[in-house]
């Protein structure tokens, strides 16, 4: 017997919905103001575009992407499973899988701006 | 006498019709779709910005304001503030309990302190993006 | 103090394992004190009505952990929830989530090998102890886990837990919570050995924090809060492990 490797998803889900919760209702009024047409001055491409080429704004938006995208796996895992699916080391590859994507791709996003 | 034990079934896809508290739970763990679209829309956005072109940035914005768009954010801002970060503040004082001098900090403290740093980091963003 | 009366509508499940099939439902119409617990209108009916209705009850108060049902759909110690509490009609069925034995009666077996499972006791690594050794505890030191001695095994908690009703191998609140009593005692050193169980399969992780256990309570114990800690130790045990630091009590 053995602490099950849970462990390790288990930490990435409690820091990004720790994470989550303090940012994503800021964020979401943020695309609010978007598609009400008051795009605020920090997403104006300039701005933004200099923001995401600074270290510090790579930083941020990747610890914030990294950790929501692993919080959101394990917590779909767990939906999957109240829902009555059952083919659980199915569906956690699955989900897990599409985290890491997720997390290369804003790595190599973030990389590429600047 | 003879032993019979019943076993009562349990649906294993409709269990959380059975009362009020299942139902808020499946509400609260349903919010994990919003945290998955709104990291890939994020992730989606970032890739318009890597290209580097302020046109493709512009007309990305442009096509995102339609009454659409602010229906879904209004909605989903009202679910995620309901079922995600309201619960997650309540919960967070069970899950790491601090204990001051002999007895246990009252949860509210915990509670009050979290909505305290949720303003600041709030009122950060919204600096940041120009809104304040 | 009230003395009023009223009655009361009982539909009690019935289930007898030698005829019937499948549980059923049988109503009585009980004259209830106002100032009575659903358990008293329970043993008007055995007194008075039915002699052959099983349940489970002793101290009628609150400590013996005997008298859980469901009540209303609610797990309930049933010597606890006053009739004034309640409406005119009210189902009494056996604790959910457990075998049925016979009418109110449920078995009780796996959340007893549960409990043990779970080595609920003091470990020490001087086994057996020098003699004239004194383990002490300062009051504050008591109070990290006193909350969680105020358990009675009512098993409310399992009968409203979804993830136990969805999976019999889940360890589940109480017995998980009984573990963490033990983790938090200053005098014990067995917190690795139990996270190596009780962090493995079917054991915290299955728990998804729906809070159920803890909002029926009748001791206000908190298992769910119990479950949560557990899952930080051990979050922070795995890698205390992993990097070669196997931690004693920290
Ligand atoms: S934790 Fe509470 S509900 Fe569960 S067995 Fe103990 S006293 Fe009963
Ligand atoms: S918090 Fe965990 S143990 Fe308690 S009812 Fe919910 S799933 Fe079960
Ligand atoms: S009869 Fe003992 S706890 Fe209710």
């Amino acid at each position: 017997m053995a602490i099950a490797k849970k462990a390790i998803v288990w930490g990435l889900f409690a820091a990004g919905g720790t994470v989550t919760a303090f940012v994503v209702p800021a964020l979401i009024t943020l695309f609010l103001l978007v598609a009400t047409g008051n795009v605020p001055d920090g997403l104006q491409f300039d701005q933004f575009h200099a923001f995401a080429s600074s270290w510090l704004g790579k930083a941020c938006l990747f610890i914030v992407l990294f950790l929501s995208v692993w919080h959101a796996a394990h917590r779909l895992r767990v939906v999957a499973h109240d829902f009555g699916i059952r083919k659980d080391a199915l569906i956690a590859s699955a989900v897990y899988t599409v985290a890491a994507i997720g997390t290369v791709l804003a790595a190599f996003y973030l990389l590429t701006i600047g | 006498m003879s032993r019979r034990p019943y076993i009562r079934p349990v649906s294993k896809t409709t269990w959380y019709m059975r009362n009020k508290r299942y139902k808020v739970y499946v509400l609260r763990e349903l919010s994990s779709f919003l945290v998955a679209f709104y990291t890939f829309f994020t992730i989606c956005a970032l890739a318009i910005l890597a290209t580097d072109s302020a046109e493709k940035w512009d007309s990305f914005l442009a096509s995102q304001q339609n009454t659409g768009m602010v229906v879904f954010h209004a909605v989903a801002l009202l679910y995620f503030l309901f079922f995600q970060t309201f619960p997650w503040f309540k919960l967070a004082p069970k899950a790491m309990p601090v204990q001051v001098g002999e007895n246990k900090l009252p949860d509210s403290f915990i509670i009050i302190g979290h909505y305290v740093a949720w303003v600041i980091v709030s009122a950060f963003i919204f600096w940041l993006a120009g809104v304040i | 103090m009230s003395t009023r009366i009223r009655d009361m509508e009982l539909e009690i499940m019935r289930y007898d394992p030698e005829k019937d099939e499948a549980p059923w439902f049988q109503s009585y119409t009980v004259p209830c004190n106002e100032d009575w617990v659903i358990l008293d209108a329970i043993n008007y009916v055995k007194d008075n009505l039915d002699t052959t209705l099983a349940f489970r009850w002793s101290c009628h108060m609150m400590v013996c952990g005997s008298c859980g049902m469901m009540v209303n759909g609610e797990p309930s110690l049933t010597c606890k929830t006053f009739v004034r509490d309640l409406p005119d009609k009210v189902r009494i069925e056996p604790l959910e989530n457990f075998p049925i034995e016979r009418d109110l009666v449920v078995v009780l077996d796996d959340v007893m090998q549960k409990l043990h499972q779970v080595q609920p006791y003091i470990m020490r690594k001087d086994d057996p102890p020098a003699e004239d050794v004194e383990y002490n505890q300062t009051r504050g030191q008591l109070m990290k886990f006193k909350q969680l001695t105020m358990c009675i095994n009512c098993m409310c908690c399992y009968a409203a837990c979804p993830q136990y009703a969805l999976n019999k191998d889940f360890i589940g609140p109480a017995a998980l919570t009984l573990a963490h009593r033990y983790n938090l005692d200053n005098r014990d050193q067995g917190k690795s050995d139990r996270l190596n169980i009780l962090a493995d399969h079917d054991g915290v992780w299955d728990c998804s924090f729906v809070g159920a256990c803890s909002e029926v309570c009748p001791k206000h114990v908190d298992p769910a809060a119990a479950i949560q800690q557990m899952k930080v130790d051990g979050a922070v045990e795995f890698w205390k492990q992993k990097m070669g630091i196997v931690g004693d009590k920290s």
